[in-house]
């Protein structure tokens, strides 16, 4: 494993253990204590990432809502930052950014739940072992590339029966995320079920329960907060997701739910307006840190409901 | 048991549950089928729109350029390396020190706490906030610019708690027996922690950093918000020089543009020729971030295998 380093070595030149003891176990004293304090200062970096973020975001946003009201805000059904007479009505990409991620979800959930009860109550381990490392890189490619595959491949074949599909929609790259977000989902609805004790399952078999009425009745319900956590998870994941959506669902504000038209979600208004050059100060580079927030808000919700549901999943057991 | 049940041999009815057996078994593996259909119906539909650009040495040797049939990924390229040193230089040691202190140094109390909601939130804050985070702090507050700099550290940022959860569970792994030894050798903590655990902790730790970085070089969301050009026909300074001091830091202030942005702005044009230049780049990215892939889920299984 390791190599056994010599914790006190003999050469004068050494800046830590040259010297007399006195002065070497002075010196490593100093070490250990810059050690902790330099280590310390690293964690706190990674909460300052956190400060920095919602400072931006408030500071920013301020000036938006200092022009227009909280009310407007969320009541208007109308996005229209650049015309004249402009309007900022942010539920117009709630609602496109809610439709893509529902499309998604009803693609992750029963796909998701059902390879996860397939991989943890059927598969053997030999099965599991291959699969595992598939699904990691399922995850790990890129978003752009779906986002061209949504765009130049789904949408096409969509409309082949779909005739009345327009060329951007929220249908295909909806379906496209879905099963990006599957790789997750199932995975921590996988280690959810898994980590259910055998004494229930058995408990399970000795009434005479198939198999399939074990994972049913008895595994999925033992480990119901865990895989909700899973989907919420998922969920943000797919609200806060930007390429797929921005280069396949279009850049158009609608207000509306049909999938089978285009419209800019949060995310795809923000790409949009940060290609154009926008003056720094101006509203429109203002109302970007806006929506930022609504964003930032939705995917804090849902991650404290995923993560405390994981959390109280994990104590039961 | 109900009453149907009741009229039905026993035979009846564990063939029957049986049956439902192989229907369940069978979904799960079309699940698993639809998805690999999927990783490789994408890489086979980019591979034959691209192949006529891949094969081309000039793909790889030209800027990009309005002409499509002559327009190329040098630059992108060029882009992703230089952004992808500056996320490495900035991620690893700081999400490496901050892992260290969370599970060797801290102690339990309300500040450890909050560190590490902290970071499990951070991994779930989506990519595009941290590019609004360098534009607003980055780009205007501290005027770094639309740079290379800007870019690779908000990349950072972004990587940080993979590498940072990684380093975590590599160290937690890490049986107490090797520190024990190393104390009763007469080493302090930092001595146990520096030559003891950090060297034993090294494959996990790498295998975070490989994960870290593949994401990094896919992620476009962040980089096209702190507004970084899409055509760029020219390469920042070079990194190393001929005449002393040997480096310079100028390409640290170079506009840029990198792989997924190549990649989304080509895709965004209506001419079709431009997909063939998608396409292709999207063949060399998705190689990239699959080799890296592989090769951290190869090293995880060997340290695996070692450790039985």
């Amino acid at each position: 494993m390791t190599d056994i380093a010599p914790l006190v070595s003999h050469g004068a030149a050494d800046p830590v253990f040259g010297g007399t003891t006195a002065q070497f176990l002075r010196r490593r004293a100093l070490w250990n204590r810059l050690a902790g304090y330099v280590l310390a200062l690293a964690a706190l970096a990674s909460v300052l990432v956190t400060v920095g973020i919602v400072y931006v975001l408030i500071s920013e946003s301020a000036a938006f809502f200092r022009q227009v009201s909280l009310f407007d805000f969320l009541t208007d059904t109308e996005w229209t930052p650049m015309f004249e007479n402009a309007h900022f009505g942010v539920m117009t990409l709630v609602s496109a950014t809610l439709t893509v991620a529902g499309i998604a979800l009803a693609v992750a959930i029963p796909a998701g739940l059902g390879l996860a009860i397939y991989l943890s109550e059927y598969a053997g381990s030999g099965v599991r072992e291959t699969v595992k490392p598939f699904l990691e890189l399922l995850e790990g490619v890129p978003t752009v590339v779906y986002g061209f595959f949504a765009l130049l491949l789904v949408t096409p074949m969509l409309q082949s029966f779909m005739p009345e599909l327009s060329g951007f929609n929220m249908l295909a790259p909806g379906l496209v995320m879905g099963i990006m977000i599957l790789p997750y989902t199932a995975s921590v609805s996988e280690d959810a079920m898994r980590s259910v004790p055998m004494g229930l399952r058995e408990a399970g078999y000795a009434l005479g329960y198939s198999r399939f009425r074990v994972a049913l009745q008895v595994v999925v319900p033992a480990a119901l907060s865990g895989i909700t956590a899973a989907f919420i998870l998922g969920m943000s994941r797919a609200v806060g997701e930007t390429m797929v959506v921005a280069i396949a669902a279009g850049q158009n504000p609608n207000y509306g739910f049909n999938p089978m038209e285009g419209a800019a979600t949060i995310t795809a208004y923000i790409v949009q307006m940060a290609m154009g050059d926008l003056p720094h100060g101006s509203i429109a580079y203002q109302s970007v840190f806006a929506v930022g927030i609504v964003l930032f808000l939705i995917t804090l919700l849902f991650n404290l409901v995923g993560f405390y549901l994981r959390r109280r999943f994990r104590e039961e057991y | 048991m109900n009453a149907a049940n009741n009229c039905k041999t026993l035979e009846q009815i564990v063939s029957a549950n049986k049956r439902i057996d192989v229907v369940m078994a069978s979904l799960g593996i079309l699940v698993l089928m639809v998805a690999s259909a999927m990783l490789i119906g994408v890489f086979v539909d980019l591979l034959t729109s691209g192949w006529p650009r891949l094969i081309s040495s000039e793909f790889y040797t030209n800027f990009p350029s309005r002409h499509p049939e002559k327009a190329g990924i040098l630059s992108a390229m060029t882009g992703t390396s230089l952004v992808m040193l500056v996320t490495a230089v900035v991620a690893i040691p700081l999400g490496v020190a901050a892992g260290l202190y969370l599970e060797e140094y801290a102690p339990r109390n309300w500040l450890t706490d909050i560190i590490e909601i902290n970071v499990s939130n951070l991994a779930g804050v989506p990519s595009i906030i941290y590019g609004l985070l360098a534009l607003g702090l980055f780009v205007h507050t501290f005027a770094l610019g639309e740079t290379i700099l800007t870019a690779g550290l908000v990349l950072a940022l972004l990587i940080l708690p993979v590498i940072i959860v990684s380093t975590r569970e590599a160290v937690r792994g890490i049986p107490r027996d090797l520190r024990e030894a190393a104390y009763g050798l007469g080493a302090d903590k930092w001595q146990a922690v520096r030559m003891y655990v950090l060297p034993a902790a090294r494959p996990g730790i790498l295998t975070g950093v490989i994960v870290g970085l593949a994401r990094a070089i896919g992620e476009a969301a962040p980089v096209i918000t702190i507004g970084a050009l899409t055509f760029i026909a020219f390469l920042p300074p070079s990194p190393i020089q001929a005449e002393a001091p040997f480096i310079n830091f100028e390409w640290l202030s170079s506009p840029f543009t990198v792989m997924p942005i190549q990649l989304f702005n080509w895709v965004s044009r209506p001419q079709a020729e431009f997909h063939i230049n998608a396409a292709a780049t999207g063949v060399v990215l998705m190689a990239m971030t699959l080799a890296m892939n592989a090769l951290a889920i190869y090293i995880r299984l060997r340290l695996r295998r070692h450790d039985r």
